[in-house]
């Protein structure tokens, strides 16, 4: 007799709990078929996000600003390569989610995730080298000591990518938080659980809760909230490619209203286009949310 | 006290010589305006009139962007960076040259005073094309990631109260990158700009690298709207700067925008108080206070604030306002009459809501736009005085009690241009650094400026920097990121 196999509620992820949507809605999350003309396998109802959500998460995020931004550079490093180790550790679980979500053969998908744990990995270590790359000693022309360094700006709210659900998702959440930013992420709305594996990694590897917040649902609902929130600081906006209903123009004036720095999607002209998360990813990438704080102080005897 | 009379210390005009009317800088010649209307620019310390200006209209400005983008597809971007960093080093000593006749020139345009031009824009402006010239052919070294290259046609306004510096803040990176420029002057202060122009044909500058075009908002909105602009340069308000980033969206111009500010100058009790006095006045009184980075709100830690007061106002006794041409003038003019009514606005709000309003009542000429070096005690948080930006020379005194406190009143703005910290405490000078939300910060000086130092603010102060390498992001593309 075969077992009954107990199954996951896939919930969001805000200010390090998994709570439900606060509007109660969910919708069905299908796999992509193996094969064409194949019936989509039913995987979850995934929770639909709502605006209360994203404000909520927002305010998750904000609370979590200053702790992480003034964490030491080592110790959000050792905490983002832990999130690497736990995600190693749940490789299986993220190759089915990948193949489900993508379509992929079995070996691509280990691909995939490979490069996922890689470029975490990758960014983990750039949290204390940023400030030597992109920062140093001003030679200005009087008695003075003037330095300058790269700080987080603050709030970044992500529009992940809607088809990379994994690489994708890991290549723009890697840089936003590497350097002490918190995120609040919306996640691919039709491949969404390798996002929640991945909210379980970040639960359980040391990352304080509200660094990371993700957020499940149609960017066309969401982004519109977080594009105007008065209290996040910037905006990626790569997510907007193939996102239905998603105007990234109109979501790139609402967030001139405080200035927030936008990151906007790949490709040229209005269109978007999701980049090649394969490529090694460009310094801009964690620069976009970085400011630059020049410091001067006279010298004398 | 005694007083001491000083002698009136003019210096002379005659190294200025104007004409009558002014046309604009296209493709390496003076050519007429089309169509808009000339405009005088004035004296704002004696109202006389000192040139009629041509007006840029939409086609002027498609024009000037025409000659922009032949130029930078010809020649500039052609050339090597030794070759173009040659020509900015030109410029870099011709702008030494010819100093006084700029610095004579901006304080009539402008109203501020000889010895600030003198000292301070005009050497810096020279300064900085002389930085930027030696990048012009060292880019790859600068961290920018893969292979950087020019944008294209970048179009710049800016703003009246450093007219010859910020153009050099622009023109220079801008040109050392490989761009080329269309850049507009305020309406109040062209005449420095055009007189660089002069400069660019006496550099043998090819045609086109640079275009002035002037005019007041229209042509600036005729700049950022023109869809053969690559990339936009502002400098101006907070709510200008908003309604730029509103009108590139969805498109993929890039800006880099430099705006308001509300620095907080905080003075602790163990700073060296002579030093605090003097960056105090600097702070706020610079340029008449019409500086987006000026030090407007003094925090003032609560166990020495009355002291602090006290010297702070004997020294404003001593402060001379007038005449900006004379070497001894401390204080001058405001620059248009515009803005004269924008701070007198501002400062009766402050009295009505209660601040104490003080000046020393010295005399003010008859002639021009003219306002006393103010302070406001008794300020609250609350208090528009305290919260907007007031670009004049009043000060607004708040106090606070611990180092906590003053880094979330500092922090309690949507701006984050600026802030001075005043300790002989050095561990409280870094930690203080750490919190506060500002790019630039002072600590024990105040109002430092370098072509190798980064400028520019957090929040709604702006984004993207100016000077030093982290400038040179803002006039490169490079490998688009995955």
């Amino acid at each position: 007799m075969s077992r009954v196999d107990v199954r996951k509620t896939y919930k969001l992820y805000i200010g390090g709990a998994f709570p439900r949507s606060e509007s109660a809605r969910s919708y069905e999350v299908y796999a992509v078929p193996s094969r064409a003309g194949a019936r989509p396998r039913f995987l979850a109802n995934a929770s639909l996000a709502s605006r209360k959500d994203a404000r909520n998460a927002v305010v998750a995020a904000r609370k979590a600003f200053p702790g992480w931004s003034a964490a030491t550079a080592y110790n959000r490093g050792q905490v983002l390569y832990r999130v690497a180790e736990v995600m190693e550790s749940r490789r299986a679980q993220f190759v089915t989610d990948v193949r489900d979500a993508e379509g992929l053969t079995p070996a691509r998908a280990e691909a995939v995730v490979s490069a996922a744990i890689d470029r975490w990995v990758w960014y983990a270590g750039w949290s204390d080298k940023l400030a030597q790359v992109l920062g140093g000693l001003n030679p200005v022309a009087g008695p003075f000591f003037d330095i300058s360094a790269p700080e987080p700006t603050g709030v970044v709210a992500v529009l992940a990518p809607q088809a990379s659900s994994l690489l994708g998702l890991v290549s723009v959440i890697a840089p936003v938080v590497v350097s002490g930013n918190t995120a609040v992420v919306v996640t691919s709305a039709d491949r969404p659980l390798p996002a929640v594996t991945l909210a379980e990694c970040l639960a359980t590897s040391d990352v304080p809760g509200g660094v990371v917040n993700l957020l499940t649902g149609r960017a066309a609902e969401i982004a519109p909230w977080l594009a105007s929130h008065r209290d996040v600081n910037a905006i990626d906006l790569t997510g907007a490619a193939d996102a239905p209903g998603v105007s990234w123009a109109e979501l790139e004036a609402a967030a001139a209203d405080n200035l927030k720095r936008v990151l906007r999607p790949g490709g040229s002209g209005a269109e978007a286009v999701e980049p090649d998360f394969t490529a090694t990813p460009a310094l801009s990438r964690m620069t976009a949310y970085l400011e630059t704080k020049t410091v001067w102080h006279p010298k004398g005897r | 006290m005694p007083t001491f009379d000083y002698a009136p210390a003019p210096e002379s005009r005659s190294v200025v010589t104007l004409a009558p009317s002014y046309d604009l800088f296209i493709n390496g010649e003076f050519v007429d305006a089309s169509g808009g209307t000339p405009f005088a620019t004035i004296n704002p310390a004696t109202e006389e009139t000192l040139a009629m200006v041509a007006e840029a209209s939409a086609a002027d400005v498609d024009r000037a962007v025409k000659a922009a983008r032949t130029a930078y597809t010809r020649v500039w971007s052609r050339m090597s960076g030794a070759d173009r960093g040659k020509y900015l080093y030109r410029i870099a000593r011709l702008l030494q040259e010819r100093s006084r006749e700029f610095a004579v020139l901006e304080t009539l345009d402008n109203g501020k005073p000889i010895k600030e031009t003198r000292d301070v824009d005009v050497p810096l402006a020279a300064a900085h094309f002389f930085y930027h010239a030696g990048w012009a052919d060292k880019l790859e070294y600068a961290t920018l990631g893969a292979n950087p290259r020019p944008y294209g046609v970048v179009g710049q306004v800016i703003p009246w109260n450093f007219p010859l510096l910020m153009l050099a803040w622009k023109i220079a990176p801008a040109l050392a990158c490989g761009n080329t420029v269309v850049l507009k002057p305020a309406e109040t202060t062209p005449l420095t700009a055009l007189l660089f122009a002069e400069i660019c044909q006496q550099a043998e500058l090819p045609p086109g690298v640079v275009n002035i075009v002037t005019g007041a908002g229209a042509t600036g909105q005729a700049i950022v709207d023109h869809p053969g602009i690559d990339k936009l340069a502002f400098t101006g308000s907070t709510a200008v700067g908003k309604m730029i980033a509103h009108a590139i969206a969805g498109t993929r111009k890039k800006a880099t925008l430099e705006l308001g500010g509300k620095a907080a100058n905080i003075i602790f009790d163990d700073a060296p108080i002579d030093q605090a006095i003097e960056g105090i006045v600097s702070g706020i009184f610079f340029n008449q206070g019409q500086v987006c980075c000026a030090g407007s709100r003094l925090l003032v830690q609560e166990s020495i604030a009355e002291e602090v007061v006290r010297r702070f106002k004997r020294r404003l006794e001593t402060l001379r306002v007038g005449d900006p041409l004379d070497k001894n003038t401390d204080v001058g003019a405001i620059n248009s009459a515009r803005q004269l009514a924008r701070i007198t606005e501002l400062a009766a709000v402050g009295e009505a809501e209660g601040a104490v309003r003080w000046d020393t009542g010295c005399p003010l000429p008859k002639n021009g736009f003219w306002f006393r070096p103010t302070v406001f005690t008794e300020v609250s948080q609350s208090h528009r005085i305290a919260q907007e930006e007031i670009f004049g020379p009043v000060l607004s005194v708040l106090t606070f009690r611990t180092p906590g406190e003053a880094v979330a009143k500092a922090n309690n703005t949507p701006y984050g241009l600026s802030a001075g910290v005043w300790t002989e405490k050095g561990s409280r000078i870094l930690w203080m650094a750490d919190q506060l939300r500002a790019g630039v910060i002072w600590a024990n000086t105040f109002n430092r400026f370098d072509p190798t130092s980064p400028f520019g603010g957090y929040k709604e102060s702006g984004y993207g920097r100016e000077g030093g390498r982290h400038g040179l992001e803002a006039y490169v593309r490079t490998e688009v990121s995955a």
